[in-house]
């Protein structure tokens, strides 16, 4: 505790860029990710593909990809902008199969009912899958908001600044305080993005919760979730 | 495009390829952190999550293990750890543990709880014990969850072995990405991603292969219980 309070400045630093490189990938994924799944979900043969391909792009490990990707788009070693395409790429390949289930999960019935109502296809893409769908895309994001959260600390190997860097720093002087306050602080974030999201899905969809169903569907796809 | 034809020379000289840190003996010790931690892990985890899909006591444990563990920043956990038991491998392995069980945990508690309610019933009906439903119908119908949870859990350990190179004890392919780094080497920090990309795509595919297997066999044990 003394350690938190006589570091307070350095530590709101390394969480205000925490925030940044995890809240990016999360909110690129999810808006990247629907769209796709949305198209998957009406094309059974592109689905397999596409699934497939998310598979391997999340077996990647972290370290690896950020390390790698200065090759392929041209990025300085040290910069940033690694760990923000890699974390997006994760979250495109876990939100891509949510969104599928997601999609999935609307009744043909439903489809059928608002065709009849006289909504064209856009506005019933919109209007009546998306919401939907909600539920099952609400507990896609939750994996990867908390994933992507603690992967943003692999960065600090590579020199990104976030709260990581309070293991590497705190490894190096042998101070077991600076750890801890990362490990404190990234696990509070991971919690209060989770929250976030579960509040947004209750205000957003005021009528329909995920079912304890969903939500064990859920748990058996996205064993593991996490990388390293 | 120097970085690429210097990744393609690392490969080709001969000493990369030789040694304490060569590529063979880089990639012997990565896998036997890797299969150390999945024996220690799937001994603990595997049957809790056993006994919780069976009893459906404590399924909360399960839920709350693979939700709250995944929050737990690895790196944090490995440096911490190593404060504690010193340089070496002690700290690797005991994080790559509590790493590799939530997985295991969860592969094997939903693998249980996929099984149909009436299929159990059936068994229990034509007079097998606890032990034989377990071992004979649950088990055997979970199979390919399982091996979803071990598969999940090996990826786990194999990325966060790169990462533990951060400590000095630990040897493993993560030395040539960390080392690399420290001494500016780009080849080699691109040569050991490379390698350690193969290994998860080569791992997965194997594991791939087991759940398409174990989903073959599954019409044996109900069979048995018709």
């Amino acid at each position: 505790m003394t350690w938190f309070q006589n570091n307070t400045d350095k530590v709101v630093d390394l969480l205000i860029s925490h925030l940044w490189l995890s809240a990016l990938p999360i909110v690129l994924g999810f808006v990247i990710a629907v769209p796709i799944g949305w198209y998957a979900n009406r094309h059974r043969r592109v689905r397999g593909v596409l699934l497939s391909v998310a598979g391997i792009f999340y077996t990647i490990p972290s370290l690896a990809f950020f390390l790698v990707l200065p090759s392929i788009i041209g990025t300085g070693y040290l910069d940033p902008l690694n760990v923000v395409v890699a974390l997006t790429v994760y979250a495109v390949a876990i939100m891509v199969r949510s969104a599928t289930d997601a999609f999935e999960s609307v009744s043909p019935a439903v489809l059928d009912a608002a065709t009849a109502a006289g909504f064209a296809s856009t506005g019933r893409a919109f209007r009546v899958e998306l919401p939907l769908a909600g539920p099952v895309l609400v507990a896609g994001l939750r994996v990867v908001a908390v994933s992507s959260v603690s992967l943003v600390s692999v960065g600090a190997l590579i020199g990104v600044s976030n709260l990581g860097s309070l293991f590497t720093e705190g490894y190096r002087t042998d101070n077991n305080a600076e750890i801890l306050t990362g490990v404190f602080g990234i696990v509070i974030v991971a919690l209060v993005f989770d929250a976030l999201i579960v509040l947004a899905g209750r205000l957003l969809l005021p009528w329909a919760r995920a079912t304890r169903t969903t939500e064990a569907r859920g748990l058996a796809r996205l064993i593991g979730g996490g990388r390293a | 495009m120097s970085v690429v034809s210097d990744t393609i020379d690392w490969f080709s000289d001969s000493t990369n390829w030789s040694g304490e840190d060569g590529v063979p003996h880089r990639l012997v010790e990565h896998l036997g952190y890797t299969a150390l931690t999945i024996l220690i892990a799937a001994a603990i985890a595997i049957p809790i999550g056993l006994w919780i899909g069976h009893t459906g006591r404590l399924r909360g444990l399960a839920v709350v293990s693979s939700g709250a563990l995944r929050a737990l920043p690895t790196l944090g956990v490995l440096t911490y750890a190593s404060l504690f038991t010193g340089i070496g491998i002690k700290a690797a392995i005991f994080t790559l543990v509590l790493l590799a069980i939530p997985p295991l945990l969860a592969g094997a508690y939903a693998g249980l709880e996929s099984v149909d309610r009436q299929t159990i019933d059936a068994a229990r009906a034509i007079g097998m014990t606890e032990r034989q439903i377990l071992a004979k119908v649950e088990i055997p119908l979970a199979l390919p969850l399982i091996i979803g949870g071990l598969r999940s859990a090996t990826l786990q350990v194999v990325a966060t072995a790169t990462v533990a190179a951060f400590i000095p004890g630990p040897g493993g392919l993560g030395r040539y990405l960390i080392d690399g780094l420290a001494l500016r080497d780009n080849a080699e920090v691109v040569a050991g991603s490379v390698i350690v990309i193969v290994l998860a795509l080569v791992l997965d595919g194997i594991f791939v292969l087991l759940q398409r297997l174990a989903l073959r066999n599954r019409s044996a044990p109900v069979r048995l219980s018709a």
